[in-house]
């Protein structure tokens, strides 16, 4: 029978099925970190049981950790607690831990698939919604909560009731100066924040089939930004290449091997999904988030809607309350207070090699504080050999250590009340960057581009092409 | 975790769509390494200005609104899938939260924790949303065997979905852990034919 993708890798995880419709799927790698974790250590030691699969489980430090001065020790007593936790409970129960001062410390969804650890087919956990980054691999990835990371660890097995599946395929060519975060605040725009929920999401098309890995992580990273448990999209030569050699891939003849079995992870043509989507690449501008939530997403060029275009006018209005913004209102020339360049959406070596690029030999405006966090020591250690660090410096970015840093504000990187932060991250909700900070979602070169201009602008009209008509 | 059988209570009603997890429990207050103390700061930044002092208009605030029961808008929990969320809630003294639309993380959070998430219908949403405005110690009645909701005292009432194994766990007060570690010998056996790369 003719199976999509998801339920290829699915299917080769069912370790049996349950009453009422749930299924015990086995879990190939579970992910932890130290802010959902804390508890589910408890609960395995207050069962009087141990870990089930250690070896199966990885953990870094990265939502609660200090972006300066990660030689010192941490200042803030609950951060510090909490991290300390972490690393007591991986010497406790014998985890492998990329904790702080680690060369491969770094944002989980980012050291998984720089260490070659995320591989198609897979079942990948975490907690944390933004999981599903590891789907551009062709695997399974998705969030769970602190009460499944126990089940995990006691079981290595998670019972599900299978997801619906769905298709988004994209055909065509991107413009210059848009990128794949565009494309996925595109998608998210059309369909809401809840247009995927029920769902498993696999990205398909031309577009999706040009883009690099690190672009392909983009967008399944924001699957669950309109309510999808996860995306996936299916391994290609892309793919293939981009985990070669890594420290964790395949090696020999274990190589050819799996890369035969990778081969084999795709949607059969005649597969049938329980919902299709069509998007053509060309119709997508440079994305700007004027609301709070992803789905409040226009093109850099369009208008803020009105109360008479929308569903609901008081959603609308208490985000435009919050984001301090009127109604059909223009944010082209409006000026902007923070840049942030970073968090699990962007912040790998192809993001700061974009920023890069374009503010070479250029200045942030006066106006802009710029802030630029590396997604893992590794990254950290390639931009500096590239020479970017030197060139962001000169530019006036501030360059820091890695972690999720301002994306949620859990340690000193927030933006003050009432200020505009445009941000390569993936939530504008309320707060989420500080108390009342005001956070547009955009682009890498979008943000790098206001950070120049100090205010925003479209990205296309400063890469030396003509916007279209 | 407690049993949950019928529960009769008063409202909280909170009209607001997409209610985010960040609104629940904002990342800054995400540092303990326990379950508990978490209801101190549900829905911290629409409750307390930044002096800490209540905002009075914040239904949480109001001496007309209490009870065990949370009525919120359409895509209640999205976003982060903190579990934070669902301990907040139940540390505020939440049993139940009714609404049109859940996020699925926060909808297996909520149950894994005791919390009855009550999908009900957009129409049925609107009715109890007036019932309240009307008469803020109106009561609501879940009544999960019967997997039906009423408003209390008078015949207005919708029938609700829950998976079957999920209810069953609800009503006894099982988690999953329990289940799962009855199946070890499924899953060691599973574990010799996967063949991962």
């Amino acid at each position: 029978m003719a199976k999509t993708l998801f339920e290829k890798v699915w299917d080769r995880h069912v370790v049996s099925k349950v009453d009422g419709g749930q299924e015990i799927i086995y879990i190939d790698r579970h992910f932890i970190h130290e802010v959902t974790s804390p508890q589910a250590f408890d609960g395995i030691r207050n069962r009087g049981i141990g870990l089930f699969r250690k070896d199966r489980i990885v953990a870094t430090a990265d939502h609660n950790v200090p972006t300066k001065d990660q030689h010192l020790p941490i200042r803030d007593f609950l951060s510090k607690h909490q991290v300390d936790t972490l690393t007591k409970n991986c010497e406790d129960f014998g985890i492998d831990l990329y904790g702080l001062g680690h060369p491969y410390q770094g944002i989980v969804h980012v050291i998984g698939p720089e260490l070659g650890i995320t591989k198609p087919g897979m079942t990948i956990v975490c907690g944390d919604s933004h999981t599903s980054t590891h789907g551009a691999f062709g695997t399974i990835a998705f969030g769970i909560g602190t009460s499944q990371v126990e089940q995990v660890m006691a079981t290595q097995c998670l019972l599900l009731q299978r997801p619906k599946t769905m298709r988004i395929t994209i055909d065509g060519k991107l413009q210059d100066g848009v990128f794949s975060k565009d494309l996925i605040l595109y998608i998210i725009s059309k369909l809401g924040t809840a247009g995927g929920t029920g769902y498993f999401v696999e990205y398909a098309g031309s577009a999706i089939r040009s883009l690099s890995m690190e672009a392909r992580m983009t967008i399944c990273n924001m699957s669950i930004e309109m309510g999808a448990r996860g995306g996936m999209i299916a391994p290609d030569e892309t793919t293939f290449e981009y985990i070669k050699d890594r420290k964790y891939a395949p090696k020999g003849e274990e190589w050819t091997k799996a890369v035969e079995y990778w081969s084999s992870l795709y949607s059969d043509e005649n597969a049938t999904f329980d919902a299709e989507f069509e998007f053509d690449a060309a119709d997508i501008e440079p994305m700007i988030t004027y609301g709070t939530n992803p789905g409040m997403g226009i093109g850099v060029t369009q208008r803020v809607p009105t109360s008479a275009e929308v569903d609901s006018p008081d959603s609308l209005k208490k985000s435009l309350d919050y984001m301090g913004l009127d109604e059909g209102e223009s944010l082209i020339g409006k000026p902007i207070d923070h840049v942030f360049i970073g968090s699990c959406t962007n912040s790998r070596i192809e993001d700061l090699r974009i920023v890069a690029e374009f503010v070479k030999g250029k200045k942030k405006a006066e106006n802009v504080t710029a802030m630029i966090v590396p997604g893992s020591k590794q990254v950290e250690e390639q931009a500096r050999k590239e020479g970017l660090h030197d060139v962001l410096s000169e530019a006036g970015f501030e360059l820091r250590e890695p972690g999720c840093s301002a994306c949620l504000g859990m340690n000193d990187d927030k933006i003050p009340k009432g200020e505009y932060c445009v941000s390569t991250s993936n939530r504008n909700f309320e707060g989420r960057q500080g108390p009342g900070a005001r956070t547009m979602l955009v682009s890498p070169l979008t943000a790098a581009v206001i950070a120049v201009e100090g205010k925003i602008v479209d990205a296309r009209n400063y890469i030396g092409e003509e916007v279209p008509a | 975790m407690e049993k949950f059988g019928i529960l009769e209570s008063r409202v909280v009603p909170l009209k607001v769509k997409d209610i985010d997890t960040d609104q629940i429990i904002p990342a800054r207050f995400l540092k303990a390494t326990s379950r508990e103390g978490f209801g101190e700061n549900l829905f911290r930044d629409w409750r307390y200005d930044e002096e800490g002092n209540p905002k009075p208009d914040f239904i949480l605030n109001s001496d007309r609104y209490s009870g065990s029961i949370l009525v919120a808008d359409e895509n209640f929990g999205c976003g982060s899938s903190r579990e934070h969320a669902a301990w907040a809630l139940v540390d505020y003294g939440f049993k139940a939260v009714v609404s049109s639309y859940f996020a699925d993380i926060f909808k297996g959070n909520a149950l894994n924790n005791g919390l009855l998430p009550v999908q009900v219908s957009q129409e049925f949403l609107e009715i109890i949303f007036n019932q309240i405005k009307e008469n803020p110690n109106q009561y609501l009645l879940i009544d999960l065997q019967n997997q039906v909701i009423s408003i209390s005292g008078k015949e207005i009432s919708e029938e609700f979905d829950i998976n079957p194994y999920k209810k069953m766990c609800m009503l006894n007060g099982y988690d999953d852990i329990d289940f799962l570690l009855s199946k070890k010998a499924d899953i060691e056996a599973f574990e010799k034919e996967h063949i991962e790369f």
